[in-house]
């Protein structure tokens, strides 16, 4: 099959002044693609002509190419991961499109992820909101024996769905607010579900959502734009759940030190 | 080279004790003095850095993703082992050691195989402690299966995502430490080389793989864990960017490399269906706790597998080793689709497959049983194939995936050069010839949160902290010569792509250092790669800047080392003259089945580098079995 391409091409990192630099579309012409190609494998043959033809390749992230490792993700006619529900870029394959089609390629866009080169965003929030409190507070050495916790099914199972998160951005990128709820409240919802994670949940969520106010990430308007996107098609209760602890946190002590670390969420 | 195991004395049992004793403390106060670099942030490389920083070490830690969460143990899909015997169904410490031994072909060390065991159930403990989100039944307790090499029910598994769930569980430990300020964390920063001064590894020297800056690290130990070589092969289940770059480079500084030819090919995975395939896809072996593997009996027979009566398919692994079935071990399982392909029955339109079918567990068991269990890996089958495996059996090939060999470390996995740890997949120490399924996530985490914080001490107690900053000049002249090589990527200006000298090399080593060996084709690899590289070097295109983001420069860099490296695996496969685990000589073998030589070649070849154009030498080291008898294996 044949299709056209138009990809967004950016040398120049962005800036907060200037997000998109140098930026622009560029139509690229593309043919002997096979329905079976991955998406990417079809972006490496485009690479392989270009840089046959002397001209910079595309960069774009990706690593694992099952769907597990979080590092691709691209806007594919303006939804991210494209048109296949619970699908990451890397597992969507040429076949979802039809031959001749015009696909219009972009990166994840948010005030949060500022793009590095052409397709690649820093999604170096994420990991900013985890390290202030997505974590059970356990130093390695030796716990109680792991049949210790009895854990019910039905609680470890959500717990599970939440830690599906592969953490690739797409929420965000699907968000008109670029807010980053689906991602936090999914950490906060799998440790919610769990008695290990329940000790410190309190602080974890009014660390979580500080750290999201503060890496500018949006707030929830309910669009739900994001769970239709999830590759992993983690559920918006995840949200709800945060959004109760947040409130619940507010309303038990504020911890020892006196210290004021919620945000406005 | 001296190849000193520095094993620990006493019965097997008491070995990891008496070393923890027998290791020199650092007082609480100092540790903080003590830098460790450690590169990776996979399994082995997060729960080290985070295990360190949680003892009071300063820690930095690098990998080239751009975020540690995204390491390639994430895509670990069935298990990890544990000796918990929480089933009842006779399993120990001693079981699992005496499988992991036998599973390996005896081709690993005793000591260290038993002290994995050990640890096992404690990693366990660990993950569910930081909140890991296992399989668990109705009571609230803890699930398990079965994997191949074992008869009892002992992996630990989170659906099928087990690696994603316990890097997670590391990835937040790391995460909470970064946050304390105890780690600093360089994401999508590249190790390019070792820095070694009198003899001991004191730093790394990087590639920011934004900025394209070349810099400097300075620490009183180097810890690698930069996982496995598989992507020799161009087409692997690992990850795209997984490479052999931060262990060659220290090999080339001097650290023994051990068993390269030690390569595991996964029975299965989902076969390559063009030119245009950038990596397989591995289906999880827990799979054949379920699924049936066989082909037709009759050759080149096309009918659908619908249409094909019972009495006419040949459950091959059922037929030749009846106590293991489907759960044959990963070489042997291989082994056994290569002949089957071999005699012109495979399936697909290649031929070069066969099927993996849940026709009669769906029966049995119904297809939501079978959707829990394998709901993720039959979503991605589909999506990848366009085939529904509810409906019709997965077809499935060997695919390259892990890799046994690695750097040589000793019981305390120090490698020949004092100061540099190696870790997980990246050294060699574990898993023999061939690795049991579910093991490789326990040798990761076993490293990372339970050997070095006790091992690196021992060393760390005999240096005095901080006594090599980056303004040793060893430091700017190991920067020069990254930089030198980046110069001369960038300036060929050939015709052929990185991509096409990586496929081109991949043909060679799938070809003839693959699923069988034999001497005349590894002595054609041994002309054909140089040849390759040489080319490399004349022909390659690189384009844009040392500057900035580029990936091509970022694979040329990887692709160069493969094309080394590629060479000193085929070296060591055509001097291993036995099969063994995953290295299989078609000259030596029973009716398809691997034939050792324990009477020459029971021990670990360990290379040793010795400068461009010169030829590498191989040192031995003896492997003893004093409570494991060395024993034919057999699965029948």
């Amino acid at each position: 099959m044949k299709v056209v391409l138009h990809i967004w091409r950016q040398q120049k990192r962005a800036t907060p002044q200037d997000p998109k630099q140098d930026g622009r579309m560029v139509r690229y012409e593309l043919d002997h693609v096979s329905p079976d190609m991955s998406f990417l494998e079809m972006l490496d043959v485009l690479n392989e002509r270009l840089i046959g033809k002397g001209e910079d390749p595309v960069a774009f992230d990706h690593d694992c190419r099952e769907g597990v490792c979080g590092s691709c993700g691209v806007v594919i006619d303006g939804v991210p991961h494209g048109p296949e529900r619970g699908t990451t870029t890397c597992q969507l394959h040429m076949r979802s499109f039809r031959d001749g089609a015009e696909i219009w390629v972009e990166p994840w866009r948010a005030k949060a992820f500022p793009v590095l080169r052409d397709l690649v965003v820093d999604r170096s929030a994420f990991d900013k909101v985890v390290q202030a409190g997505a974590f059970v507070s356990v130093n390695t050495g030796a716990p109680q024996d792991a049949n210790a916790i009895p854990v019910p099914k039905a609680d470890a199972d959500r717990a599970f769905d939440a830690a599906t998160c592969i953490g690739c951005g797409a929420c965000v990128a699907a968000c008109k607010n670029a807010s980053a709820m689906l991602f936090v409240g999914a950490k906060v919802s799998h440790f919610l579900h769990l008695p290990q994670g329940r000790v410190e949940r309190e602080t974890r969520a009014r660390n979580l959502v500080a750290a999201m106010d503060a890496a500018g990430f949006g707030n929830c308007t309910n669009q739900l734009e994001c769970e239709a996107v999830c590759p992993k098609e983690i559920p918006v209760r995840v949200i709800a759940e945060m959004n109760r602890e947040f409130v619940r946190a507010r309303l038990v002590e504020q911890p020892a030190s006196g210290k004021r670390v919620g945000g406005d969420g | 080279m001296k190849l000193d195991a520095r094993i620990p004395g006493g019965p097997i049992q008491q070995k990891w004790d008496t070393r923890k004793f027998e290791l020199k403390l650092v007082n609480p106060a100092n540790k903080r003095k003590y830098k460790v670099l450690v590169v990776g942030s996979g399994l082995a490389g997060a729960s080290a850095a985070a295990s360190l920083a949680e003892l009071g070490y300063q820690v930095e830690c690098f990998c080239f993703q751009d975020s540690p969460r995204r390491a390639h143990s994430i895509a670990a899909q069935g298990g990890i082992n544990a000796a918990k015997n929480y089933r009842n169904d006779g399993d120990s410490i001693w079981r699992l050691f005496y499988d992991t031994v036998k599973g390996g072909d005896f081709r690993a060390r005793e000591a260290n195989v038993y002290r994995l065991a050990q640890l096992s159930v404690n990693i366990i403990d660990q993950a569910v402690a930081q909140g890991v989100p296992f399989a668990r039944d109705y009571g609230g307790l803890l699930d398990n299966r079965s994997f191949g090499g074992a008869q009892v029910s002992r992996t630990f598994y989170a659906r099928g995502q087990t690696g994603q769930q316990l890097l997670l569980g590391a990835y937040a430990a790391l995460s909470r430490q970064i946050g304390l300020g105890a780690v600093k964390m360089f994401p999508r920063t590249e190790m390019l080389d070792l820095v070694v001064v009198d003899g001991h590894a004191k730093g790394i020297v990087v590639r920011d793989l934004v900025t394209g800056e070349v810099r400097s690290h300075a620490g009183d130990a180097v810890v690698l864990a930069t996982g496995g070589y598989g992507n020799v092969f161009y087409l692997s289940t690992n990850a795209k960017g997984c490479n052999v770059t931060a262990t060659w480079r220290a090999h080339k500084r001097g650290a023994g490399f051990a068993n390269p030819c030690y390569t595991q090919i996964h029975p299965t995975c989902i076969p390559v269906s063009g030119d245009h395939q950038s990596k397989l896809t591995l289906m999880s072996e827990s799979l054949r706790n379920d699924g049936r593997v066989w082909v037709p009996k009759k050759a080149a027979d096309k009918r659908p597998p619908a249409q094909i009566p019972d009495e006419e398919r040949d459950y091959y692994l059922e037929r030749k080793y009846p106590s293991f079935g489907n759960l044959a071990p990963r070489d042997i399982a291989s082994r056994a689709a290569k002949q089957v392909c071999d005699e012109g029955r495979g399936i697909g339109d290649t031929g070069l497959g066969v099927y993996l079918d849940f026709r009669d567990s769906i029966a049995r068991l119904g297809k939501d049983a079978i959707a829990a269990r394998y709901g993720n890996l039959f979503h991605m089958y589909a999506k990848i194939t366009a085939e529904d495996p509810y409906s019709q059996p997965m077809r499935i090939f060997p695919a390259v995936h892990y890799t046994m060999g690695g750097l040589w470390v000793d019981y305390d996995l120090q490698s020949t050069i004092p100061g540099l740890f190696v870790l997980g997949e990246a050294n060699f120490s574990d898993h023999g010839a061939n690795r049991l399924g579910a093991s490789a996530l326990m040798q990761g985490l076993a490293d990372g949160y339970f050997v070095i914080p006790y091992t690196i001490g021992g060393y760390l107690a005999g240096q005095k902290p901080g006594a090599v900053k980056v303004d040793h000049p060893q430091f700017a002249a190991v920067s020069g010569q990254v930089a030198e090589l980046t110069r001369r990527l960038l300036s060929i200006q050939g015709k052929r792509t990185v991509d096409d000298f990586h496929k081109a090399l991949g043909k060679i080593m799938w070809g003839k250092c693959g699923m069988a060996r034999n001497e005349r084709g590894l002595q054609e690899a041994l002309r054909e790669i140089p040849a390759l590289r040489e080319q490399f070097w004349r022909d390659v295109r690189v384009l844009g800047a040392g500057e900035g983001v580029n990936q091509s420069l970022e694979k040329a860099g990887r692709v160069a080392d493969f094309l080394e490296f590629g060479e000193l695996m085929c070296r060591d496969a055509l001097e291993r003259r036995e099969s063994c685990g995953g290295h299989f000589r078609e000259e030596w073998q029973d009716d398809g089945e691997a034939r050792r030589d324990d009477a020459a070649f029971c021990h670990a070849a360990v290379w040793e580098y010795r400068g461009p154009g010169q030829a590498p030498v191989r040192h031995e080291e003896p492997l003893e079995f004093e409570n494991v008898h060395l024993a034919v294996r057999s699965y029948k």
